[in-house]
């Protein structure tokens, strides 16, 4: 039984992890419509530009935790003003395709200048060591990763819900001809949602920089599973990321614990199973509304 | 085409030692004479990953290392030097054995490489052989692991320089189980190489009298390694094998330095390279034994080397950059010897030679099977690094013989 509760809170810790990783991307695709491939690889430089702060001018975590994201909301603002949103118009395979190029602009990019074998990055000080309850145990770092993932993504739903900028930027992609009419100018709000959901991948990448590999190709595969948990979570829904965060979580780490060969295969299973019973995901896209 | 011609000096001097032959009108057995090498020239083909995982522990730097043999040769011939116009010639194969396969017939064929270097990545490194048996022209691999190419894969013309994955078993696995690491779990990535890698460990694991409770395969690549690990304690092993290799190793690493095993469990790992020390920083991995087959501050012959090596690049070298070095010059000195570039007596004059240099220590180039045993070594990584790059400590020098074993069975030499 205590083999079970130490998967369970393993498989909570990484999906609180996967749930704030996901969210930018459900949040941009909510507003926008936009699929955002870059996600992964703006994560990547989350990670990749907290590793250099801390190398180059001694910038530790904690300010990473808030520079960084900002550095990367200038990245988005720029991302959409230069780039995306020419595409806004068109089919939406086009900025899909637009943003997978500019993965691979950045992944090369990266590589050129940091080589391939990654950077390295220490835990910071006080969130090292175990919590030992009985027989279950979980490193410090995964718990308040956890935590800060929920809060934030707690924060972000609420942000959306309850406040009048949250109001008008739903409003805006809701019914953005009757908005307009109301005296809002709806095109002011598309840069900032757009540079918000890359500040968003930016802080997982923070977030990720201690505990796991730093190299340009760290998005790569991470951007799978990112898909498959917005995916089961319904486009666009942000409460969606978050409950499939945590399933996608839990699942993957019984399937490790009972099926390790199939580990990862499980994720992908439950995404097929959601999407034939419902096609739009657990949390659909009404959720935005 | 990513392919280029590098001549500069080489060139210079090559003409300059080309034109006292053609003065002097002499030139002994052992001199000029260019009619003795096909094409007039040596080329030399470097064929490895250039982009991807492998790019710092061999990709570009190893044309340095090559670079170096090449200044070397010169130096010590001067103009008795028999291959006195040599090219280097570099491709890409971005890790996969089509490329790879259709670069070696290209070096082969257009390019007039009479021995290609390095091709790491064993899908990649088993293509190229084939290329070799067939052209009838030399290989020496040594970036990749796998034991196929001196058994099933062997053949006359292919050499396999620097390590393979039953080295890294007999020197990890065997010497920690003789010293107390008696029970373990193992956590391998679940594709060709992890799985030969399982097989090997856990082979010489029992034959040391040891045993592995439970081999785990983990889906390639992976970034979340808690649950593993968590598996990896159960049953209380003395050591916790990972065999993974690049990111995936350090993720592994990472979360394992977070878990409750750290301390308790003694991290043994399979294949590592002084870059990925490089990457996660001394402390992470401090403690940690590996086998490495060369490190570059082991005694001062090779820090010599290796300052040479990092005023070029500004980098230390990995052993595989040692080892293209090693390969490279020892190919010149056995053209020199031949006085021809002709394969088969090239070949001829390698077969059984015994090598001491900076990368070969009691190296010996095995008959039987193309491996070139040498004294590889069990090394501990420090708790910290006295300067950049000076992460290892070696524990125990294993004698050739003890990591080589006997010649593999499986190679018919056809």
């Amino acid at each position: 039984m205590s083999e079970f509760i130490q998967y369970t809170l393993q498989g909570l810790a990484a999906g609180g992890f996967y749930a704030l990783s996901a969210l930018g991307l459900a949040v941009i695709f909510g507003v926008l419509g936009v699929v955002n491939f870059s996600h992964g690889a703006c994560y990547m430089l989350g990670a990749v530009i907290s590793a250099v702060l801390l190398a180059e001018l001694h910038v530790g975590f904690w300010v990473a935790l808030l520079v960084v994201p900002i550095l990367m909301y200038g990245f988005g603002v720029l991302m959409e003003r230069l780039l995306v949103r020419w595409l806004l118009a068109l089919d939406p395979l086009y900025n899909f395709l637009l943003t997978f190029g500019l993965t691979l602009i950045l992944v090369e990019a990266v590589k050129q200048r940091y080589g391939v074998s990654g950077l390295p990055y220490e835990i910071p000080a006080g969130l090292g060591g175990q919590v030992t309850i009985g027989s279950v145990n979980l490193s410090v770092y995964a718990i308040f990763a956890c935590v800060f993932s929920v809060v934030v993504c707690v924060g972000v739903g609420l942000a959306l819900t309850r406040t009048r900028i949250g109001m008008i930027v739903r409003a805006a992609t809701e019914a953005p001809e009757r908005t307009r009419a109301l005296g809002i100018n709806v095109g002011r709000w598309v840069t900032p949602v757009f540079g918000f959901g890359i500040a968003l991948a930016g802080l997982a990448g923070v977030l990720a920089a201690p505990t796991r590999a730093i190299t340009a190709e760290m998005g790569s595969n991470f951007i799978i599973v990112l898909f498959a948990v917005v995916v089961i979570g319904g486009l666009g829904s942000i409460l969606g990321a978050v409950v499939a965060g945590f399933l996608v979580g839990l699942v993957e780490a019984y399937g490790i614990a009972y099926a390790p060969t199939y580990a990862q295969i499980v994720i992908f299973v439950l995404m097929a199973l959601v999407v034939l019973v419902r096609p739009s995901g657990l949390f659909g896209r009404e959720e935005i509304a | 085409m990513r392919s280029r011609t590098v001549q500069g000096s080489v060139a210079i001097a090559a003409t300059a030692s080309l034109a006292l032959a053609a003065c002097g009108g002499a030139g002994g057995p052992q001199s000029g004479g260019s009619s003795k090498l096909t094409d007039d020239k040596v080329v030399i083909g470097l064929l490895n990953d250039q982009s991807g995982v492998y790019k710092d522990l061999s990709g570009p730097n190893s044309k340095t290392a090559i670079e170096l043999a090449i200044e070397d040769y010169k130096a010590k011939y001067g103009d008795k030097a028999v291959a006195n116009t040599i090219e280097v010639v570099t491709a890409d194969h971005q890790n996969k054995a089509d490329i790879a396969n259709s670069k070696a017939q290209e070096m082969y064929d257009r390019q007039k490489a009479d021995i290609i270097l390095d091709v790491p990545n064993s899908a990649a490194a088993l293509a190229v052989a084939t290329q070799a048996k067939n052209k009838k022209k030399l290989y020496i691999n040594i970036g990749a692991g796998t034991t196929a190419l001196t058994g099933a894969s062997c053949n006359r013309y292919t050499f396999h320089w620097a390590y393979n994955t039953a080295v890294l078993a007999r020197g990890t696995a065997g010497t920690i189980t003789k010293e107390g690491g008696t029970s373990w779990n193992i956590v391998y990535p679940d594709y060709a190489f992890g799985q030969d890698m399982n097989k090997s460990f856990t082979k010489e694991v029992t034959g040391a009298g040891g045993s592995v409770g439970e081999s785990i395969a983990s889906p390639f690549p992976s970034d979340n390694f808690a649950t593993f690990i968590t598996k990896a304690g159960e049953g209380n092993p003395k050591v916790v094998g990972s065999m993974h290799a690049g990111g995936d190793l350090i993720n592994f690493v990472k979360q394992f330095n977070q878990s409750p095993l750290k301390g308790k469990v003694q991290l043994a790992v399979g294949l590592m390279f002084i870059t990925d020390i490089h990457s996660l920083g001394v402390d992470q991995f401090a403690g940690t034994q590996f086998t490495d087959a060369w490190y570059w501050n082991f005694d001062e012959q090779n820090k010599k080397w290796a300052d040479r090596f990092k005023q070029k690049t500004n980098t230390r070298p990995s052993f595989a950059h040692a080892a293209n070095y090693s390969a490279a010059m020892n190919y010149l000195e056995a053209v020199q010897t031949a006085g021809t570039d002709d394969a088969d007596k090239v070949v001829g004059t390698l077969e059984g030679k015994k090598i001491n240099d900076v990368f070969l220590r009691n190296g010996e180039i095995r008959k039987a099977d193309h491996a070139v045993t040498h004294d590889v070594y069990l090394a501990k990584v420090k708790s910290s690094a006295p300067e950049e790059w000076d992460y290892e400590q070696i524990v125990k020098t294993i004698p050739a013989a003890e990591a080589y074993g006997e010649a593999n069975p499986a190679c018919s030499m056809s």
